[in-house]
């Protein structure tokens, strides 16, 4: 036996020991998420209902957020499941699988804990071959479930099976590039962001290429995630894109095994750059050096916002013409079919539907703001800053201050692409307009950056407050779609706002913007005084 | 003068593991204070305490008078730490690092920054990420060394230093010292503790087991004699203050508390001594000694009593 594979197997075991609990977890999550959706979607839409959705999904916009569109015709709960949900379970499942990868090579090389390992008597390529087994199980585990939710929903049993096959597979693929970008840079959180912008770019590829053209263009088969929809489940099931994306993991994972054999343990493929020898005047204050150090975070999400933006404001006069034309799609964008100044408008109205999504996309950006403060206060850099003249709301006030500037920056951005997108439909003023627009959830997003400052000052975990984002998003996004209670659909925040007409003539209620100031403020100042009474976590 | 720093009867606790349990320390200006005990006695937390980064559960601590929770802004102008483990900012650079803490700290001192650099041989244009543990923990002592203060706080500062750096780093401290600034040193390594230290705290599970300085602790512990003379062994074993004794091919092996040197001398007198040698106690066997065996919570009476655990038996057969 080749001895660079030597102790793969005792890994593996306490590899999949570690991880065993985070798995079934994810398992669990997706699979009865499908099973939910399966079976609760056909008797909460009916035949009808389903009929219209696929009216929706037909559209360039519906076809972004789904898939190719197969089946829309006759769109029965198999074709959406596949249509709509399998390319959500596919990034999902994608985001598994390059974290478990990244997590048991580099993570680990990166802790340290691979030096000690490998003075043991472990071969080369030892971890990784046990990470990409523990990858093979995952996804083995999480595909079975899939297919077995699926089934047991009583969806056939074929597509059922390539349902979770091509979920799988596209895990694979991911892990598999994962093995890849593991190899490249020296840091785990480097590698995981490498593999997590190819799986965005997938994304955005089959995006775009299913909104081009009905099944799908050139750039819907550049991508993986393209590549599973593309197997026609539940409507005229095909095997072979299924190949490709094993060939893709396979090529991923060889590639890994290639460069792994070329580098050190701890190093990494791509150069570590020189830099200063003085800090500038900005690198000497806190909010320079937050400034710094989120800066390339920034740009990358304005460059997102404001593409995906533009995009998605090209496509919102198209999409009003047909939602005029189909009454019981005006739900989606909350509008009533009597009102004729609404309908008169109906651009608008789904111009506001979009900034109310793009909004809560900076939200996440914004949830994050004390994620730096976490590692560094975990990490050792906190104890070292803190225990210079420092005072405690400074070192905390420094990131909030900086996501807060940077949320109301990336609301600008996103209200400008979507303006620009849509200026060919509605004038050239709209860019204007809805940057300022967009500026109108400025306190909301402030009481979310506040808030995730206050579970930190509380020392808490800030995982509530993802799970109330993703609460929010889906009863704002899809609240009326479900014909959630009114009460629901009132306490959602982000409706709470009408930015355009704050924008516009001056008719909006300004009174939630106050609001949301205020209880930002309140937040704030109490997660800073409760992280200046606790102790630090060393 | 009032001393530098001052605790008495300081609690820390994390849950159920309580780490400090009553710690009495006391640092006087000028001087370098030792600050040793095994992994785990709570070094570390008493320093963190004192920098205002945990908050005490009981008893006092004082840091220039004032109360090192309430007032940590305004005294950390006044000292400059390193941990024992160092965790740099990836994306900056040493030397950005370095003025990013200077400045946080109110600013550094420009020559020696240089000078430092250059003796502690650290490239400052490095990313924080590329650097070894050992250069991660120049970073933080060129930053704590090149800053004007009055204290230096220093938890296993030399960690990851070659000994090269080491040399350097004693006599970057011992020129600190000379300017008047306090240092409390806490450290496994017994030979720096021994060239650097007027004064040394043992402590051991949370509290102080011994503290003085270094020939005052000496005295607290027992001598190794090795005898070759013409006395039974039953007549020195008899003798108070002498311990643990062996015989081997007529010559004995004995242990002798501080103090009772003298009895055993005199009870040597008129026979015939072939040999006699007697050692006084390592630092290393002072230190096991205390670290393994230190039971009393006070100034002397740890240290001497009992006997000699196993450790003690143990160093006293090394030597
Ligand atoms: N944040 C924490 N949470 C829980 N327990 C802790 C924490 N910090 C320290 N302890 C415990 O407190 C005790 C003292 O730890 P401390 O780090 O102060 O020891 P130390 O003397 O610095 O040891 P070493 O020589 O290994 O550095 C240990 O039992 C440790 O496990
Ligand atoms: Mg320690």
């Amino acid at each position: 036996m080749n001895t660079t594979f030597v102790g793969t197997g005792r890994l593996v075991r306490s590899m999949l020991q570690e991880d065993r609990m985070r798995l079934l977890v994810w398992a669990l999550l997706l699979s009865g998420f499908a099973a939910y959706a399966a079976l609760v979607l056909p008797r909460v839409f009916g035949a009808d209902g389903l009929q219209a959705r696929a009216a929706v999904m037909a559209e360039p916009a519906g076809a972004m957020m789904a898939g190719p569109g197969y089946g829309l015709d006759d769109y029965t709960i198999g074709a959406l499941m596949a249509n709509e949900m399998l390319g959500l379970l596919a990034v999902a499942v994608a985001i598994m699988s390059l974290l478990l990868v990244v997590r048991h090579t580099r993570g680990d090389e990166e802790a340290g804990r691979t030096e000690l390992l490998r003075a043991a008597p472990l071969g080369r390529h030892a971890q990784l071959a046990a990470a990409l087994t523990v990858l093979l199980v995952a996804n083995a585990v999480v595909g079975t479930l899939l297919s077995a939710a699926l089934l047991a929903a009583g969806l056939g049993a074929a597509d059922s099976w390539a349902f979770g096959a091509a979920v799988a597979a596209v895990g694979l693929v991911f892990g598999g590039i994962a093995a890849t970008t593991a190899q490249l840079s020296s840091h785990a959180r480097a590698a995981s962001g490498m593999a997590g912008a190819v799986l965005g770019a997938a994304y955005v590829l089959r995006a775009v290429g299913d909104a081009q053209e009905r099944g799908g263009s050139a750039l819907s088969w550049a991508s993986p995630i393209g590549w599973a929809q593309q197997m026609r489940l539940f409507v005229d099931l095909r095997w072979w894109p299924l190949l490709l994306l094993v060939a893709l993991a396979v090529a991923g994972a060889a590639l890994g095994y290639a460069l792994e054999a070329r580098r050190d343990v701890g190093a990494g493929l791509l150069p570590d750059r020189r830099g200063r020898v003085r800090a500038t005047a900005a690198g000497r204050t806190l909010v320079g050096l937050t400034l710094r150090l989120e800066r390339g975070r920034i740009t990358w999400w304005a460059v997102g916002l404001f593409v995906f933006g533009a995009l998605t404001g090209s496509i919102a006069g198209p999409m009003a013409e047909t939602m005029a034309s189909q009454p019981q799609l005006l739900a989606v964008l909350g509008v009533d079919p009597t009102d004729e100044e609404a309908m008169a408008n109906l651009v608008s109205e789904a111009m506001g539907a979009f900034l109310k999504f793009f909004a809560m996309a900076v939200a996440v950006y914004g949830l994050a703001a004390t994620h730096r403060l976490r590692s560094d206060e975990a990490g050792g850099r906190a104890e070292l800053a803190l225990a210079a003249a420092v005072p405690r709301a400074r070192w905390a006030g420094a990131p909030l201050l900086v996501h807060l500037g940077a949320s109301l920056l990336l609301l600008v951005v996103a209200g400008a692409g979507l303006g620009l997108g849509a200026s060919s439909e509605i004038g050239a003023a709209a860019v204007g307009e809805f940057a300022l627009a967009a500026l109108a959830y400025g306190p909301l997003l402030a009481c979310w950056v506040a808030a995730a400052m206050l579970l930190y000052g509380l020392g808490w975990s800030s995982v509530p407050l993802w799970a109330l984002l993703i609460v929010v998003f889906v009863v704002g996004m899809y609240g009326p779609l479900f014909e959630l209670p009114q009460a629901v659909l009132d306490v959602e925040p982000f409706g709470m706002i009408d930015a355009l007409a704050l924008a516009g003539p001056g008719d909006g209620d300004a009174t939630p913007l106050a609001v949301g100031a205020g209880t930002a403020v309140v937040l704030a100042v109490a997660g800073l005084a409760l992280f200046r009474r606790r102790d630090l976590r060393l | 003068m009032e001393p530098i720093i001052e605790v008495d009867g300081l609690v820390k606790n994390f849950g159920a593991v309580r780490a400090l349990d009553g710690l009495r320390l006391r640092v006087e200006p000028g001087e370098v204070h030792g600050f040793l005990g095994p992994n785990g006695a709570g070094k570390s937390t008493a320093l963190r305490v004192l920098l205002g980064l945990l908050r005490a559960d009981a008893g006092t601590a004082r840091l220039f008078g004032s109360d090192p929770w309430r007032d940590a802004v305004a005294l950390h102008r006044r000292l400059a730490y390193v941990p024992g483990d160092v965790t740099l900012w990836p994306k900056l650079t040493g030397g950005e690092a370095i003025d990013l803490l200077g400045f946080l700290r109110g600013g550094v001192d420009e020559a020696r920054r240089a000078e430092l650099l250059e003796r502690f041989q650290l490239d400052p244009t490095r990313k924080g990420r590329t650097y070894s543990k050992g250069n991660r923990q120049k970073v933080a002592l060129v930053a704590a060394l090149a800053s004007d203060v009055d204290l230096l706080v220093l938890d296993e500062p030399t960690s990851g230093l070659d000994p090269l750096m080491e040399l350097v780093f004693q006599d970057a401290v011992r020129q600190a010292a000379d300017r008047g600034t306090a240092v409390l040193l806490s450290s496994h390594i017994l030979a720096e503790v021994e060239a650097l230290c007027s004064r040394v705290t043992i402590i051991r599970d949370g509290r102080d087991v011994q503290t003085g300085s270094l020939a005052e602790l000496r005295r607290l512990t027992r001598s190794t004699v090795l005898l070759d003379a013409d006395v039974p062994a039953a007549e020195i074993q008899a003798l108070p203050g002498v311990h643990g004794l062996t015989a081997d091919a007529g010559r004995l092996r004995f242990t002798v508390d501080d103090g009772a040197m003298g009895t055993v001398v005199g009870a040597l007198a008129g026979r015939e001594v072939r040999t006699l040698t007697a050692t006084p106690p390592s630092l290393e066997e002072l230190f096991v000694h205390h670290y393994g065996n230190g039971d009393g919570h006070g100034d002397g009476d740890g240290s001497g009593t009992g006997g000699g655990g196993p450790a003690r038996t143990k160093a006293a057969h090394r030597a």
